[in-house]
């Protein structure tokens, strides 16, 4: 694998995109840029687009209004379009009765590889032993890797890839994170699409985040996480430890009542380590600010209306 | 072009349904043929060659029995040709491959075409097994009941071999209703309707009008039949046929015209 993209050639710029489905506007008037190098979740609750939206970047459907291109082009523009770009939609489509290397051993005239690079696949996702097995068998965490040997078969500079940690378990899920965080280092485009923020907080650089079609937030996780501020609830039994606690570690603190205090952007780790150090009794210790999910519901669900 | 074509050859190799279609369809021409072979024969002895008992009223001698047997895979077995062309479309919908197929090849009339040619070497592979099955069965009957076979007559050769090219054209009118009818079920079943049933009694009622009549002859398994030369229809006296290459370009013609309805519908829609 080379490490040298033209970077140019890797971004994917989307323009205007709009999509209707009779009374529903799925995508609407929706506009982000996706940036090689970096690991870009593209986040939104279920419904919101994001499938539909792939969609249309990948020339399946016919926006209503808006463009997408990819490096300069659109998809279907592109002759062996796969050498360029690898994705695979949140419903990974294969023939019960192939195995998985038939499966690949399929597309590799037209992605434009030697059948040698099947296996090649195979073993990258770690599903060499599972080679000459059905499909039809296969877990959902299977058919997930299968996907994405898929997309790797023409060892492209986009990967586009919808949900891939659904059906993933934990190790599957860190696995995975590992995979993508390489392949961006490569210097290659990937954008992962996900529900859950929290399925994907560790893999990404960048989050496009949109909401019944539209653009809620495109920023770099860095900065989500600055606008997602922490908080402690604290109950003492020492009212007057506990004031004299917050006033020495200079925290920002309301009290509810003598003994109860909510403090500011702390965490609960650090608050509890201060109360420890100072013998100050605590009844509870509770985090209560928003955390990262917190701000990813809120902005889903208000900003949209 | 050649990649896409390569393609589309491994999606049918890597699944089973192809050899299935091929050795089911030997084995039910095999039976059909000896049953209708023993059953003919056996009218004639017992009536006379003047009643057959076949609705056209039409008369069997030894020969048109013999080549109404051989060509049975054309008149009743062609739904197994058809079926193999249209499931190369619409196994792609059932199973939801359609997506990695247009990701790997966004050209959708380069898709369809190369289902078209990749589809020729499986459809020849059914349609022979089918006429293989057809006159091992219809043959080894009449030669059992001690009649003559014809199977040295060059006209009969000709006709088992044309009846090979009839069915091979089947699954290319297949692979056109398939991109037409992506819906695998109701594609198979509407095929199977049309072939058993609408059309065979859509050709005796056409038979008895002048103005109907020759419109007959350009349904689908008249024209099939007629690449063959011969039926259990002609036979029976229901119809007469259209010439042997009238036949190939009007079979070739329902494919190419199913072909380009389904590249303007759903081909054009919104897909995977
Ligand atoms: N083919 C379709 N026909 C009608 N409605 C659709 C179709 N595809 C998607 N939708 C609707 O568009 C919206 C967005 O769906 P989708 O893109 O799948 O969201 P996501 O992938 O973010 O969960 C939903 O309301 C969905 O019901
Ligand atoms: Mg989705």
């Amino acid at each position: 694998m080379t490490s040298t993209f033209d970077a140019d050639a890797g971004v994917v710029a989307v323009s205007g995109l709009t999509k209707r489905f009779g009374a529903v506007t799925a995508v609407d008037d929706l506009s982000f840029t996706v940036t090689p190098g970096r690991v870009t979740g593209f986040l939104g609750p279920n419904g919101a687009g994001k499938t539909t939206t792939l969609r249309m970047i990948l020339g399946l459907a016919t926006p209503d209004a808006g463009t997408v291109t990819i490096g300069g082009v659109g998809y279907s523009e592109r002759p062996r379009p796969a050498h360029h770009v690898g994705a695979a939609l949140e419903t990974a489509s294969f023939h019960p009765g192939r195995s998985a290397r038939d499966h690949l051993r399929v597309y590799a005239p037209e992605v434009g590889v030697p059948d040698s690079r099947c296996d090649e696949v195979l073993s990258l996702v770690g599903l060499m032993e599972a080679a000459d097995r059905r499909v039809g068998g296969f877990s959902l965490g299977m058919r997930q890797r299968l996907a994405l040997a898929t997309t790797l078969l023409g060892d492209p500079q986009v990967l586009l890839l919808d949900e891939p940690a659904n059906g993933l378990d934990p190790e599957g899920i860190r696995w995975l994170r590992q995979f993508l965080g390489y392949l961006a280092g490569q210097g290659r485009t990937v954008l992962v699409s996900s529900h859950v923020l929290s399925e994907v907080q560790q893999t990404v650089d960048d989050v496009v985040i949109i909401a019944k079609g539209r653009l809620i937030r495109e920023s770099s996780l860095a900065d989500l996480e600055k606008q997602a501020r922490p908080a402690v609830r604290v109950v003492s039994p020492d009212a007057e430890g506990l004031e004299r606690l917050v006033r020495e570690s200079g925290w920002l603190a309301q009290f509810e009542a003598p003994g109860i205090a909510a403090i500011s952007d702390q965490h609960a780790s650090d608050v509890g380590a201060a109360a420890f150090a100072h013998g100050l009794e605590l009844h509870e210790l509770r985090a209560a600010g928003t955390n990262l999910e917190d701000l990813f519901l809120a902005l889903t669900s208000e900003q949209t209306s | 072009m050649i990649a896409a074509l390569r393609t589309e050859v491994r999606k049918t190799t890597t699944t089973r349904a192809w050899w299935i279609n091929a050795t089911v369809m030997f084995g039910y021409m095999l039976v059909l043929a000896a049953i209708m072979a023993a059953s003919f024969v056996l009218s004639i002895r017992s009536e006379g060659a003047s009643s057959t008992g076949l609705p056209g009223g039409g008369t069997l001698d030894p020969e048109a029995i013999a080549s109404s047997v051989y060509t049975l895979a054309v008149a009743l077995g062609y739904i197994f040709p058809a079926v193999l062309g249209a499931l190369v479309v619409t196994s792609e919908f059932r199973h939801r491959t359609i997506t990695p197929t247009l990701l790997a090849e966004p050209r959708r009339t380069l898709v369809l075409v190369s289902k078209l040619v990749a589809v020729l070497p499986f459809a020849v592979v059914v349609s022979v097994a089918g006429v293989v099955g057809t006159v091992l069965g219809g043959a080894g009957t009449l030669a059992l009941m001690g009649e003559p076979t014809f199977l040295s007559d060059t006209d009969m050769v000709r006709t088992i071999a044309m009846s090979v090219v009839a069915l091979v054209l089947w699954a290319l009118v297949g692979v056109g209703f398939g991109a037409v009818l992506t819906n695998q079920v109701a594609a198979i079943v509407v095929l199977l309707v049309f072939t058993q049933f609408v059309e065979p009694l859509l050709r005796i009622l056409m038979a008895q009008f002048d103005a109907t009549e020759t419109l007959s002859k350009f349904l689908p398994g008249a024209a099939g039949e007629a690449i063959a030369g011969s039926s259990l229809y002609v036979s029976s006296g229901l119809a007469d046929l259209l010439t042997a290459w009238q036949g190939v370009l009007v079979l070739l013609g329902y494919a190419l015209v199913f072909l380009v309805i389904g590249r303007l519908t759903t081909f054009r829609r919104d897909i995977g």
